[in-house]
C-alpha cells in the first residue's frame, strides 16, 4: 500500500491545451513544489503561504527555467484529497508540461496511478458513498486495463527483452540465494566476477532501452520540425492552412531557449514541434540572408526540414543554398500554391531538389493528409493511437525502467565495495520487482519457485 | 469404555519438537498441561538429520530460546560438533548449526518434560478431540480414557496415518517403526477440518565399522564455539567435538538409480503426497539434475554412544536391494552395511489455511496446532510453532489476547504468516529468503528483538532481561560515543592508516566512520581509541554490525514502517466478503477462506490483487 507517499500527474490529460494542471497531492507536496518554484520575491516559499491562495512565479530545474506559471495551494484538510495539494497551471503544450512534470517527479514525487487522486479523496472521506462504485470501477482499471495498457505499448520485441532481464536477473539471485541456503552444497566463490559482468550487461541493456522509450517518447509528443524558405513564400500562411485545418490543435509555448519559440501543430495524429525562428515570423524587416541563416542554423538538431517554395517564383540562390543544406536531411518540399499564376511546378521542383514535394493550398486545405501520411511513413508512426495513454505509460515505463538501472547500479556499487554477497541480492530483486511492474507480473514467492528449480539443493 | 481422569487446563497431543515446546511453555506459565506420546522412549526424538540449526533454522531456534524455549539449551547439552554457517557472508546470513547426539537430545528434553512443575506426561495415543459448541472439552485416548481440558495443541508430527515406504516395501508406522497415530484423522475431518497428505524421507543409516573414511574429507567443527542460548557462554558448552565426513556420489551411482527408477514408488506412483522440494531424495536429485555428474555426501555421526551414520544427502525410497547397490557405489561406502535402510514416509497434516495467526484453529475454539501437524518440515520449525501454540494456548484458558509475532520481528513470524496465509503444496521449510527484513532479523540479536516479549509473556527471568536490557544500553551507548569521537589528520593516525593500507584522512572523521572500512573494524582501530571501555564479544559484535550496515539497516528498518501501516489497519472478524462489491471472484473465495485480520496479511494471499486490497478498504472505510 502506498497511501502515504506524495503523487501527482498532469490533472487536465495531455492534451494541446492552453493551460495544463499538474496536481501534486500528499505529505511533501508543499516541500517538493518548492524545490521547483521560484518567486520574483527572493527567498518566498509556497509552504509559507495561505491557503487557496495563487502565486505567480517560475519553475526552475538545474539552474534552467521550464517555464512561467501559476501555482495555487491548498492545504490539508480542504483539499480535492483532503492532503496537501499544490497544483502547477502551466503554459499548456505536451512538451513543457513534460518537463514540469519530470521535475516534480526527480523532486521526489511519484506519478499517481489512475485514479489513484480520487481514491484518496474517498479513503480520506471527501467524496461521499454516491460516488463509490464509480471510484471502484477507476481501481479496478488500475489491475486490468492500464496493465494491459502498458502492456500493449510494448512490442513482443521490448516484452521479450525485459522477460529475459529479469529472466537474468532472477536466475542469478536464486543462484545467491541457493547458495546463501545451502552453503556446504553450493559456493559463490569467484561469483562476484561474473555478476559484475552480468549486472554490466544488464545495466546496458535497460539504459538502452530507456534509450528507445525516450526516442519513441519525442517522435509521439512532437517532431522537431523546422521550417526554412524564404520571407514572402508563404510559410506563415502554410502554418495558418495547417493550423486553420479542424483537426489541428495549435499552442504557443516558450522554447527551451530563449530566442526561439515552439509551436506546437497536430494533424492526423501527428505532432509537429515547429520550431519558430524569428525569421519565420519576420515578413517585413528583415534581410532575407539572416532570416535563412537562422532557420539553417537549426536544422542540424531537427528531426524534420520542410522547405516551403512560392509557386509564383522561380528558385534563386538563396533556394539552392537551402536544397544544397537540406539533402542529407529527412526534409519535405512544400509547394505553397498561389492564387497567382504559377511558375514552378511540383514535377519541376523534386527533379532540382531530389526530395518529395507536396503541393498544398491553404484556401482549400488540400494535400495536407497527403503530407501527413508522409511523415508518418518517414518516421515509421503507422497508426497512431490514443497518445495521452501512451504518454502515461511511457513515463512509468521509463520511471521503473530508470528504477530497475538505480538498483543494479546499487549491485555494482555493493560488489565493487566487497559486501557480502547477500546484500546483493537486496537490490537485485527490487530491480527484478521493478521490471515485473513494466510488463504487470506479480513477484510473489518467484525466488523461493526459481531456487528449486533451477539449483540441486542439498541434504 | 470411556472413564474419566483428572483434568487439565491444557493437553498437548505429541511430545516432538513441537509438542514438547508447547507443553513446556503451558507448564511454565503456570497452567496444569498433559502431554500424551505413543512412545516415553520417543520424546524430543530425531527420526531424521542428526542437527539442530542450520541455514534460517539457527535463526529459529534463537528466537525460540530468546522467548523462553528449550531448544537452544538442550542441543547446548547435547551437541558433538558445531559450526558457523555463512561466516564469510553478512551477519544476516551467519547460523548456527550442531550436529547432536541424538539419543542424548531426546535423553535430556526428557529430563526436563519429567521435572517440570505442572507437566505430566502420559503414554496413550488420542483419538479424539472432544468439543461442545464449537470449543474443546477434552481429549479421549485410544483404551477410553477421557482428560477434560480447557485447550488442546495438536503436534502429531508424522504420525497421522503414517506409512513408511521403500520399493514396494509398505509399513504402516510412523517413523523408526513407532506406532502410527490412525483415529485421529477420522475425528479431525468430522470436526470440519481439512486434511492433506505430504511426505518425506530419510537417508539410510550405515555402521560406521563398515565405512572407509580414508576416502572422504574430514569435516571438522568450529575451534571457537557459539552457543545456542543466550543464556551460556562458549566456556560454558566447551567439550571436544566429533567430526563429519564429505565424500561424492559419481556417475555408477547414477547410473544405478536411472535403471532402477521405475521400482521407486515415487515414480510408480505408489507414494501420492506431496514432497519437499528443498531436501529431494537421491533419485529426485539425479533425475532433475542429469547434468550434474556427482552429488556431495555428508557422513554424519548420530551420537557418542552408536555406530550409525547418518548418510546426508541420499535420502531415498528405493528398494532395498537397489539401496545396498546404490550406496556400495560412493567412494568410502564401498563394503557399506546398512542398520536402517531409507524410506519416505506419508502422513496427514492439516490445511494450514485454516488456521488464525495464533495457531488456533479457526473454527474450534480453544483448539491449537503446531509443526508438521501445520504442514511445516524440520525440527527448529516445528519448535517455534509449538513454543507459540504453548504461548497461546495458555493465553487462551487465561483469557488473555494472543501473542502474534509479526514478520518485521522473527523468522518465527515470517514462518507462521507464510503457513496460515500462503497457500503451502509441500513441507514448508524456513529460507533466509523468506524474510523480507533479514538484516533485522539476524540470529545474533534474536535476545534484543525478543526479550522484551518473552519477559512480558513470562517465560523470560526478570534476572535475564534484566541482563539484555543492559546488553542494548551498552550497544547504544557504544555506538553514539563511536560516532561522536572525532578523529583529526594528525601524523600518527595518517601513519597508522598507511600501514593498513587505508586511505589517508583529508578531513576529521568519527571512529565509526573508520571502523566502518572494509580493511579495518573494530578491534582495529583500537589503537587510535584511548577512551575505550572494555566490551563483551557479543555487544561488540552488534556495534560493529549495527555501524558497517547502518544503510541497509535503516533502508529495511524505513520499509518495516510502511509494512507496519498495512498491518495495522484490521480486518472486522465478522465482515462479509460477500457484501464487498467489486470484488474479484477468485480473491473473494481467498478471503473467505483465509479471512485475514489485517490489510497487510489479506494483500499477501496469492490471488488478492492490489485492486482488491483498494476495493477492500474503501469497503472498510464506510
Amino acid at each position: 500500500m502506498r497511501n502515504k507517499d506524495t503523487i501527482c500527474a498532469i490533472a487536465t490529460g495531455v492534451t494541446n491545451a492552453g493551460i495544463s494542471i499538474i496536481r501534486i497531492s500528499g505529505e511533501n507536496a508543499f516541500s517538493i513544489a518548492d524545490k521547483l518554484y521560484v518567486s520574483k520575491k527572493p527567498g518566498k516559499t509556497l509552504s509559507s503561504q495561505k491557503s487557496h491562495t495563487m502565486h505567480y512565479g517560475y519553475i526552475v530545474k538545474n539552474g534552467e527555467t521550464i517555464d512561467e506559471v501559476l501555482v495555487s495551494i491548498m492545504k490539508k484538510p480542504n483539499s480535492y484529497t483532503a492532503e496537501d495539494v499544490v497544483e502547477i497551471n502551466c503554459h499548456g503544450g505536451v512538451i513543457v508540461t513534460r518537463q514540469v512534470l519530470d521535475a516534480v517527479i526527480s523532486a521526489g514525487a511519484r506519478l499517481a496511478e489512475p485514479g489513484e487522486f480520487t481514491k484518496r479523496a474517498f479513503l480520506n472521506g471527501r467524496i461521499d458513498l454516491s460516488q463509490a462504485e464509480a471510484v471502484i470501477d477507476i481501481i479496478n482499471a488500475e489491475n486490468t486495463s492500464a496493465v494491459k495498457n502498458s502492456v500493449g505499448q510494448l512490442t513482443g520485441r521490448l516484452k521479450n527483452r525485459i522477460v529475459s532481464l529479469r529472466d537474468r536477473i532472477m536466475h542469478d539471485t536464486a543462484f545467491i540465494e541457493a547458495a546463501l541456503d545451502d552453503p556446504e552444497h553450493i559456493s559463490l566463490d569467484g561469483f562476484s566476477e561474473e555478476l559484475l559482468k552480468n549486472t554490466n550487461e544488464e545495466l546496458k541493456e535497460i539504459k538502452s532501452l530507456i534509450q528507445s522509450f525516450s526516442t519513441g517518447r519525442v517522435i509521439k509528443e512532437g517532431i522537431k520540425t523546422v521550417i526554412v524558405g524564404k520571407p514572402n513564400v508563404g510559410k506563415s500562411t502554410l502554418l495558418n492552412a495547417l493550423s486553420g485545418t479542424e483537426r489541428a490543435i495549435v499552442t504557443d509555448i516558450p522554447g527551451t531557449t530563449r530566442d526561439t519559440l515552439e509551436e506546437t501543430v497536430t494533424i492526423d495524429g501527428v505532432t509537429l514541434r515547429i520550431v519558430d525562428t524569428a525569421g519565420i515570423r519576420d515578413t517585413d524587416d528583415t534581410v532575407e540572408k539572416i532570416g535563412v541563416d537562422k532557420a539553417l542554423s537549426e536544422t542540424d538538431s531537427a528531426d524534420l526540414v520542410l522547405f516551403v517554395c512560392d509557386a509564383s517564383r522561380a528558385l534563386d540562390e538563396n533556394d539552392r543554398r537551402i536544397i544544397d543544406i537540406i539533402k542529407d536531411k529527412r526534409s519535405l518540399v512544400l509547394l505553397n500554391k498561389s492564387d497567382l499564376q504559377n511558375v514552378l511546378s511540383s514535377d519541376e521542383l523534386e527533379k532540382e531538389t531530389g526530395i518529395s514535394v507536396f503541393a498544398v493550398s491553404a484556401l482549400e486545405e488540400t494535400g495536407i493528409h497527403e503530407f501527413t501520411q508522409k511523415i508518418k511513413d518517414m518516421f515509421s508512426l503507422g497508426e497512431i493511437g490514443n497518445g495521452e495513454m501512451t504518454y502515461i505509460t511511457n513515463a512509468r515505463q521509463r520511471q521503473l525502467l530508470s528504477d530497475a538501472a538505480d538498483s543494479l547500479e546499487e549491485v555494482k556499487k555493493s560488489i565493487e565495495n566487497e559486501m557480502p554477497e547477500d546484500f546483493f541480492s537486496i537490490d537485485m530483486l527490487d530491480a527484478y520487482g521493478a521490471l515485473g511492474r513494466i510488463i504487470g507480473e506479480e513477484t510473489d514467492d518467484d525466488l523461493a519457485d526459481r531456487i528449486f528449480k533451477d539449483f540441486c539443493m542439498g541434504k | 469404555m470411556d472413564h474419566i481422569y483428572e483434568s487439565y487446563d491444557i493437553a498437548v497431543i505429541g511430545a516432538g519438537h513441537a509438542g514438547c515446546e508447547a507443553a513446556l511453555a503451558s507448564a511454565r506459565l503456570g497452567l496444569e498441561t498433559i502431554v500424551f506420546i505413543v512412545s516415553t522412549d520417543s520424546i524430543a526424538m530425531m527420526p531424521c538429520n542428526p542437527n539442530v540449526g542450520g541455514t534460517s533454522k539457527g535463526h529459529l531456534v534463537r528466537e525460540v530460546d530468546a522467548l523462553g524455549g528449550e531448544m537452544g539449551k538442550n542441543i547446548d547439552r547435547t551437541f558433538i560438533q558445531s559450526k558457523m554457517l555463512n561466516v564469510s557472508k553478512g551477519p544476516a546470513v551467519h547460523s548456527l548449526r550442531a550436529q547432536a547426539d541424538k539419543q542424548e537430545y531426546s535423553r535430556s528434553m526428557r529430563h526436563v518434560l519429567e521435572n517440570t512443575e505442572h507437566l505430566t506426561i502420559r503414554q496413550a495415543e488420542v483419538t479424539d478431540i472432544l468439543t461442545e459448541n464449537g470449543h474443546v472439552t477434552g481429549v479421549r485416548t485410544y483404551s477410553g480414557g477421557v482428560y477434560p481440558c480447557k485447550a488442546a495443541v495438536i503436534c502429531t508430527g508424522t504420525y497421522l496415518n503414517a506409512r513408511c515406504v521403500y520399493g514396494d516395501t509398505y509399513n504402516y508406522t510412523g517413523p523408526n517403526g513407532l506406532p502410527a497415530a490412525n483415529h485421529l484423522t477420522e475425528c479431525l475431518k468430522n470436526l470440519g477440518i481439512e486434511i492433506y497428505r505430504f511426505k518425506t524421507g530419510t537417508p539410510a543409516r550405515i555402521d560406521k565399522r563398515t565405512i572407509d573414511f580414508s576416502k572422504m574429507e574430514e569435516q571438522f567443527g568450529d575451534p571457537e564455539l557459539v552457543p545456542f542460548s543466550f543464556e551460556n557462554t562458549a566456556e560454558s558448552i566447551a567439550k571436544p567435538q566429533v567430526s563429519c565426513w564429505l565424500t561424492y556420489t559419481n556417475e555408477r551411482t547414477h547410473e544405478i538409480i536411472r535403471q532402477n527408477i521405475d521400482r521407486s514408488p515415487l515414480y510408480s506412483g505408489n507414494i501420492k503426497g506431496t514432497g519437499p522440494r528443498y531436501c529431494p531424495s537421491i533419485e529426485d536429485k539425479v533425475m532433475k539434475f542429469p547434468e550434474k555428474t556427482r552429488h556431495q555426501v555428508f557422513i554424519e555421526p548420530e551420537g557418542n554412544y552408536t555406530n550409525e551414520m547418518y548418510i546426508s544427502g541420499m535420502s531415498s525410497s528405493l528398494p532395498e536391494d537397489v539401496q545396498v547397490q546404490m550406496y556400495r557405489t560412493v567412494a568410502g561406502l564401498e563394503n557399506a552395511k546398512i542398520v536402517r535402510p531409507a524410506y519416505a514416509i506419508e502422513y496427514d497434516c492439516l490445511n494450514p489455511a485454516q488456521l488464525k495467526p495464533s495457531l488456533e484453529i479457526k473454527n474450534i475454539s480453544g483448539l491449537f496446532s503446531a509443526g508438521q501437524m501445520n504442514g511445516s518440515s524440520g525440527y527448529e520449525e516445528a519448535a517455534a510453532q509449538g513454543i507459540m501454540a504453548g504461548i497461546n494456548a495458555a493465553r487462551f484458558v487465561k483469557g488473555l489476547e494472543p501473542v502474534i509475532l509479526s514478520r518485521s520481528q522473527a523468522y518465527i513470524g515470517v514462518l507462521i504468516d507464510d503457513l496460515c496465509t500462503k497457500e503451502t503444496h509441500e513441507p514448508y521449510r524456513m529460507m533466509t529468503s523468506r524474510a523480507e527484513y533479514r538484516l533485522i532479523l539476524r540470529q545474533d540479536n534474536a535476545d534484543l528483538r525478543l526479550s522484551a516479549i518473552g519477559h512480558e509473556i513470562g517465560l523470560i527471568s526478570d534476572e535475564r532481561y534484566e541482563k539484555v536490557l543492559q546488553k542494548k544500553k551498552q550497544i547504544e551507548d557504544e555506538i553514539v560515543r563511536l560516532k561522536s569521537h572525532m578523529i583529526g589528520g594528525r601524523a600518527d593516525v595518517q601513519a597508522f592508516l598507511e600501514e593498513r593500507q587505508s586511505a589517508p584522512l583529508k578531513t576529521a572523521v568519527s571512529l565509526a566512520e573508520l571502523i566502518v572500512r572494509p580493511e579495518l573494524g573494530y578491534d582495529a582501530v583500537k589503537d587510535l581509541d584511548p577512551d575505550r571501555q572494555p566490551l563483551s564479544r557479543d555487544v561488540i559484535e552488534q556495534v560493529e554490525t549495527e555501524l558497517k550496515y547502518e544503510g541497509y539497516i535503516e533502508r529495511q528498518t524505513r520499509q518495516i514502517e510502511v509494512f507496519k501501516k498495512t498491518e495495522n489497519r484490521r480486518i472486522p472478524e465478522d465482515i462479509d466478503y460477500d457484501a464487498v462489491p467489486s470484488l474479484r471472484i477468485e480473491a473473494r473465495q481467498k478471503l473467505k477462506a483465509i479471512r485475514p485480520e489485517n490489510i497487510g496479511r489479506a494483500s499477501r494471499i496469492s490471488g488478492v490483487s492490489p485492486a482488491d486490497i483498494s476495493v477492500l478498504l474503501i469497503y472498510l472505510s464506510k
